[in-house]
């Protein structure tokens, strides 16, 4: 069958897929970002780890907090998506088990995003009702 | 491409073997790095539950908290603290790396070893405050 195809045939598809330097720079970005939004996240955390129900939804009630929250879930989860793509496409060969944990990987960080930001701003506009 | 082989390659190269390199630093520091980052990957499902069961109420929130301060739940804590300290220090090790510098076997051991060092006394250093605070 091959030996029908031309070798500009054969050759396609083959190379590089055009999308790794859009990949190389996400990566860094999200990366650089969340150096500065992780430091803040662990001082955060450590303030938080005294703080019962009432005082942590007052905290992120103001906008210093919950705006950094959100921009730390959208920037996390992109920047692990990457990650896990890279460690899929190293380590899984199979074509069909590849592409089923490359689509599950993009599934969980858009719900995990959506669900994380989505709790973030329920919490931030609530009206202290609890 | 008649010799296709059970690894699924097709006959194309794959990435160097593990079995012929000698193990050294940099190797650790850099399966380091994406074993913390899978850490990380649980890590952020974990930080989306809290913020969720936040949102859920102060029952469910409780409960999560509950389960957070177990001591199971503590010593993933550490661990994910642990994971990112590292995967950040080592992250901007790469940073460095990408403007072409530091690849002098000898500086790459060298900030090998400093980024784990400091992930360890960055965790130790943050748990002794939470935990001699009386905070957890």
């Amino acid at each position: 069958m091959a030996g029908y195809r031309t070798p500009l045939g054969r050759a396609r598809g083959l190379g590089a897929a055009k999308h790794g330097v859009g990949h190389f720079i996400k990566q860094r970005l999200t990366g650089a970002a969340l150096v500065v939004l992780m430091l803040w996240a662990i001082s955060a955390a450590i303030g938080l780890s005294r703080a019962d129900f009432a005082s942590t939804t007052a905290w992120l009630h103001s906008a210093w907090n919950a705006v950094p929250a959100a921009l730390l879930i959208g920037t996390a989860f992109l920047h692990m998506s990457l990650g896990m793509q890279v460690i899929i496409e190293d380590y899984i060969q199979t074509p069909l088990a590849k592409i089923s944990l490359l689509a599950l990987n993009a599934f969980v960080c858009w719900a995990g995003a959506a669900i994380g930001v989505f709790s973030i701003l329920k919490v931030a506009f609530g009206g202290g009702a609890y | 491409m008649s010799e296709a082989r059970a690894n699924g390659s097709g006959g194309r190269p794959l990435s160097p073997h593990m079995q012929v390199w000698r193990w050294h630093i940099t190797m650790l520091g850099s399966i380091l790095h994406r074993a913390t980052g899978v850490a990380l990957y649980a890590g952020a499902l974990i930080a989306t539950g809290w913020a969720a069961s936040l949102a859920a109420g102060p029952d469910a929130y409780q409960g999560y908290c509950g389960l957070l301060g177990s001591p199971l739940g503590k010593l993933v804590l550490i661990g994910l603290t642990f994971s990112a300290f590292y995967h950040m220090a080592n992250g901007v090790r790469h940073l460095f790396w990408d403007s072409g510098r530091g690849f002098v076997p000898s500086t790459a051991n060298a900030t090998t070893a400093a980024v784990i060092a400091f992930g360890v006394v960055a965790t130790v250093a943050v748990w002794a405050y939470v935990l001699l605070s009386g905070a957890a």
